[in-house]
Parts: C-alpha cells; sequence; structure tokens
C-alpha cells in the first residue's frame, strides 16, 4: 500500500549495475517531519537509495513515488566550489533556478546566520576549518527550503566533537522547520540520535532487513545520547547491524 | 584623548616600518640564491675567456663585460636588438592568442562528447610530434616569408599544452558537483560556465605559462630558420653568428632569455593573481595556513556561544 501522506514512497524497488546487483526489493515511506536513517555496511548501496530517492539514477524494477521536487541532498564532503565565496556557494542552487539576485543573496545571508557562519560569508571555502565548510554545505541545501532531504553520510569525514555538534546544529533546524528526511551513515549513534526511524540495511544486495522506531521526542539533547534507554537501543541496532555485515 | 591616537597612530608607523623591514628581508631571503648562482656563472664565464682559451681564440667566448659593451652600449645594436624583440615578441603573442583560442575552443568541444574526444585526440598528438624545424621551409612557400608562416609556428608549438591542460581541468570537475547541477535542471551551458570552465582555470593557466615559454621559442626558432623577412631576434641571431660577431651573439642569446623568463613570469604572476586564492597549485596553501588560524579563533567563538542549537534561536527560517 502505498501511503497517501508520503513524501517519498518505494515499492519494491531493485536497482541493479550490469551484473552487480545494489539493492534488492526495497520498500520504504517516509512521510512528511519524519527523519528516517540507514545504516548498514559498507557498499551496502546505501548511496544508490539516495541517488534512486533524488532520481540521478532510475531504479531497474519497482516503483519510486516522490510528491515533491524541493529536495536537498548533502554529500559526504562539502563539495564546495573553491573559487566562489561562502555566500556565492549558498547562493548557487537558487542561481541555478532562477531566482532573482537580491532575493537569493537575503535567503543566503538568512541561512549562513541560521548555520552561524554569517562572518564568513565573504571569504573562500579554503579558509574554513572542515566543520565550516560542512555547515556552509547545509546552509547550501538549506537555501531553497526543501521538502525532502537526502543526507549521504555527511558527517563522516569530521571529529567526533565537531560530529556531535553538527548533529545537534541539525537537530535544531529539524525541530524548527521539519523536514522529511533520509539519512544515511555508518554511525550507529548518530542515526539513534537524529531519526525517528532507524532502518538496517543488508550487505550486498542492498536489503532492509530491520527497523527500530525511535521514540524520543523532538527536540533531543545532546545528553540523551548519555542516557540508558537511549544506549539500550543503539545497543539493539548495533546487534542487528552486527548480524548482516 | 588626541595623544592616546597620535601614540596610536606611531605604533601603527612603526608596525609598517617593521613590516616593509620584513619585506625586504623576505626579499633578500628570495633573491640572494639564485644572483649567487649568477655571479658563480660570471665568474666561471671570465675564468674560461681569460684562463683557458688562448688570446688567439679569445673571440670564441668575450668576456661578459665585453658582451654588454658592444651588445648592450652600442646605438646601433641596441635598436637592431630592441627592434628585433618588438617583433618576435609581436608574433609570439599573436600566436600565443591564436593558439589560445584554437585551443580552448578545441578543449571545450572535446569536453562535451567522448567521441569528439576520441576523434580530435590523436590529430592533437600527432600536432606536437610534428617536426616543426622539418616543415619551416614549407610554410615559408605556402604563407610567405612574413608574419602570417612565424605565427603559425608558434601555433602549431604552442598549442598542445594548452588543448590538454584545458581539457584535464574541464574534466576534472567534481562529479558531486555535477550532480548537484543535473538536480536543479542545468544545461550544457550551465554546467560549462558555472562549474567546468572554473574549475578548468588553474589547468588553464598551466597550459599558458607552459604555452608562453613555447610561442617565444617557436617565434625565434622561426624566424631564425625562415632566414629572411624583416629580422626578429631569430633572423638577428643568424645573422650574428654567421658574421662571426660573438660579443653581439650572446647579447642576442641574453636578450631572448630574458624575453623568454619575463613571459614565462608574467604568466606566473597572472595565474596567481586569478586562481592563487583558491588553487593549492597556484599558492592557496601559504593562504590557508594563514587564515587557518582565523577558522579557528572563528570555531572557537562558536564554541563559547553555548550551545550548539543555539544559531536555530537567532536565524529565521529560509
Amino acid at each position: 500500500m502505498v501511503d497517501d501522506d508520503a513524501v517519498i514512497s518505494f515499492r519494491d524497488v531493485t536497482k541493479g549495475f550490469g551484473a552487480i546487483r545494489a539493492l534488492t526489493s526495497v520498500s520504504l515511506e517516509i512521510r512528511a517531519g519524519e527523519f528516517v536513517a540507514i545504516i548498514g555496511p559498507s557498499g551496502c548501496g546505501k548511496s544508490t537509495l539516495l541517488r534512486l530517492a533524488s532520481r540521478l539514477e532510475h531504479p531497474s524494477s519497482g516503483s519510486i513515488v516522490r510528491r515533491t521536487e524541493r529536495i536537498g541532498y548533502v554529500f559526504q564532503e562539502p563539495t564546495l566550489m573553491p573559487w566562489r565565496t561562502v555566500r556565492r556557494n549558498v547562493e548557487l542552487l537558487a542561481e541555478l533556478e532562477g531566482v532573482d539576485r537580491r532575493l537569493r543573496r537575503e535567503r543566503a545571508d538568512a541561512v549562513l546566520r541560521l548555520v552561524g557562519l554569517d562572518e564568513f560569508a565573504d571569504v573562500l571555502p579554503a579558509a574554513l576549518s572542515g566543520g565550516m565548510k560542512m555547515r556552509a554545505s547545509l546552509a547550501r541545501s538549506l537555501l531553497l527550503d526543501p521538502e525532502l532531504f537526502l543526507f549521504d553520510e555527511p558527517f563522516g569525514a569530521l571529529d567526533q566533537i565537531t560530529r556531535h555538534r553538527l548533529n545537534a546544529e541539525l537537530m535544531a533546524l529539524f525541530t524548527q522547520r521539519p523536514f522529511a528526511a533520509l539519512f544515511v551513515t555508518h554511525s550507529v549513534e548518530e542515526a539513534v540520535y537524529l531519526s525517528s526511524r532507524v532502518l538496517v540495511m543488508s550487505a550486498r544486495p542492498g536489503r532492509l532487513v530491520d527497523a527500530f522506531e525511535v521514540p524520543f521526542p523532538y527536540p533531543r539533547p545532546n545528553a540523551l545520547r548519555y542516557e540508558p534507554a537511549f544506549a539500550t537501543l543503539a545497543g539493539r541496532v548495533a546487534s542487528s547491524l552486527a548480524e548482516v555485515a | 584623548m588626541s595623544t592616546v591616537r597620535e601614540a596610536a597612530r606611531m605604533s601603527g608607523a612603526l608596525r609598517d616600518a617593521a613590516r616593509s623591514r620584513s619585506q625586504v628581508a623576505r626579499l633578500i631571503r628570495l633573491a640572494a640564491p639564485p644572483l649567487l648562482v649568477f655571479l658563480v656563472v660570471i665568474g666561471i664565464w671570465y675564468a674560461v675567456t681569460y684562463l683557458v682559451l688562448q688570446p688567439s681564440r679569445r673571440f670564441l667566448l668575450p668576456p661578459p663585460h665585453d658582451v654588454v659593451r658592444y651588445g648592450f652600449m652600442e646605438p646601433t645594436t641596441r635598436a637592431e636588438l630592441w627592434r628585433g624583440l618588438l617583433r618576435s615578441a609581436h608574433v609570439a603573442f599573436l600566436g600565443l592568442g591564436v593558439a589560445f583560442v584554437i585551443g580552448f575552443a578545441t578543449a571545450v568541444l572535446m569536453s562535451q562528447a567522448k567521441w569528439i574526444e576520441r576523434s580530435l585526440y590523436p590529430w592533437a598528438v600527432v600536432l606536437q610530434t610534428v617536426p616543426i624545424l622539418a616543415i619551416v621551409p614549407l610554410l615559408g612557400f605556402w604563407f610567405g616569408f612574413g608574419l602570417m608562416s612565424r605565427v603559425i609556428v608558434c601555433v602549431i608549438i604552442a598549442l598542445f599544452p594548452i588543448i590538454i591542460n584545458t581539457l584535464t581541468g574541464l574534466l576534472s570537475a567534481d562529479r558531486r558537483l555535477h550532480d548537484l547541477l543535473t538536480l536543479h535542471g542545468a544545461g550544457r551551458w550551465t554546467r560549462l560556465t558555472k562549474l567546468q570552465i572554473p574549475a578548468a582555470l588553474p589547468d588553464i593557466f598551466t597550459g599558458l605559462r607552459t604555452s608562453a615559454g613555447l610561442a617565444v621559442i617557436g617565434a625565434i626558432v622561426g624566424d631564425f630558420f625562415f632566414g629572411r623577412g624583416r629580422p626578429g631576434l631569430g633572423l638577428l641571431l643568424a645573422q650574428y653568428s654567421s658574421r662571426l660577431k660573438s660579443e653581439e651573439l650572446l647579447a642576442a642569446v641574453l636578450v631572448a632569455c630574458g624575453f623568454g623568463v619575463a613571459v614565462f613570469s608574467a604568466f606566473g604572476w597572472l595565474g596567481r593573481r586569478v586562481v592563487g586564492a583558491w588553487d593549492e597549485s597556484w599558492g592557496a596553501t601559504s593562504r590557508i595556513e594563514v587564515q587557518d588560524e582565523e577558522a579557528t579563533q572563528g570555531v572557537q567563538t562558536d564554541t563559547s556561544r553555548e550551545g550548539v542549537g543555539e544559531p536555530t534561536g537567532r536565524g529565521e527560517a529560509p
């Protein structure tokens, strides 16, 4: 059954590249305001799932219904244009969509304030630290006010402290204006902290093998990570992951 | 109040003085090693002229001061060299300009489709392997012995590095940025102007710098082998050498070298100006070191702002 409220729904989706089967019979629905994390061993097709959701790839069989064109895609690396200032990087997508110069400048400044980079609007990305670059990348995808966010291990390359801080910032953004999110990660802790539902994916060909509802109410304080209930749930997810890896 | 301001101005002046002093020191540090090599070479030159060569054979390598006297102080020779330099520079820049336009356009074409790249690439390589000296007379017959064929020699010699470097640059753009552009409906033109060409700039300048040097060589060598027409540096070299005027010959060689170095440095400077701020191979690293401190400070102030979720409270939804 396809849920009418779903921002995006995958039904029995299979994706192969030549002889390689990347994903097999994936069914999944994400409703507005739902934060879904996908966790699985490397090479299990998590990124493929995101590429399918964004329509950069198309399924070999099965169907994907997406009810919005407004998607934000955040990659593993910040992938900023080094020749553009932070502000001009953030403006990029609006520029591609033909948004008027004044309006996009206003919006860029607003999202830069939102991620705490307003003082760095006029510097080149080379002058930013890794965490700040990632924030600029986040700001870029926020600019067009997406209804569906696709995250491809966005904080994987950052150190623990920066990662926790960015998790909290993302949490704050999500709480303030909930969007539908599909968040791919390697970290059980990150998955449980951020999401309302954690899906575990098996090794190639990727299949969704387990699902965990995360009951903690938003906004979640950083201290949640150290509570027993959190640890218990993270433990269950981790052992499920250990079975498929 | 005014004394405070004055004191501030004084300390500012002191700081400026200190900065300019450190800049002088830096310049000395930078210039000293090559200058030392220069002095050693001049020393060896004198040694060969006066200690190795018999006086009767000294014309083979006249001492540096004679080169300066007969080559650069003699008004007729100086004027001759100056005119030659201007003509060769004219040819070289024209050639480089044409090579850049053709090379850039070719590279853009090649970047648009694999089959175009496959069709043109072998011919670009062939062009590079053309024995240019062998076809110089042929070019003379076809296009005359004037400006046209001299420029063509330059173009042939300077084209390849521009094509290859530009193409490499155009194809080097981040795959995920391509994805991002795809997601937002960017066509070929947008992709080219907003992503590929800017991403290619560092490589384009690398190609330009290499080709600028080659264009200078092309201008001089072409002139040398055409052997007629209005003399540029190459033809002067040929004339001096056939008349055994070794002082003038060496002076002409020095002018040619100086010209080559000047062109190479000019394009180096231009490259650093245009892409040096963000591209590491054009000098961005040193800037990063400087700015990293600021960046770290920024992060620190961030932490002290207490609260990671804080930004949301301050901003508003886009």
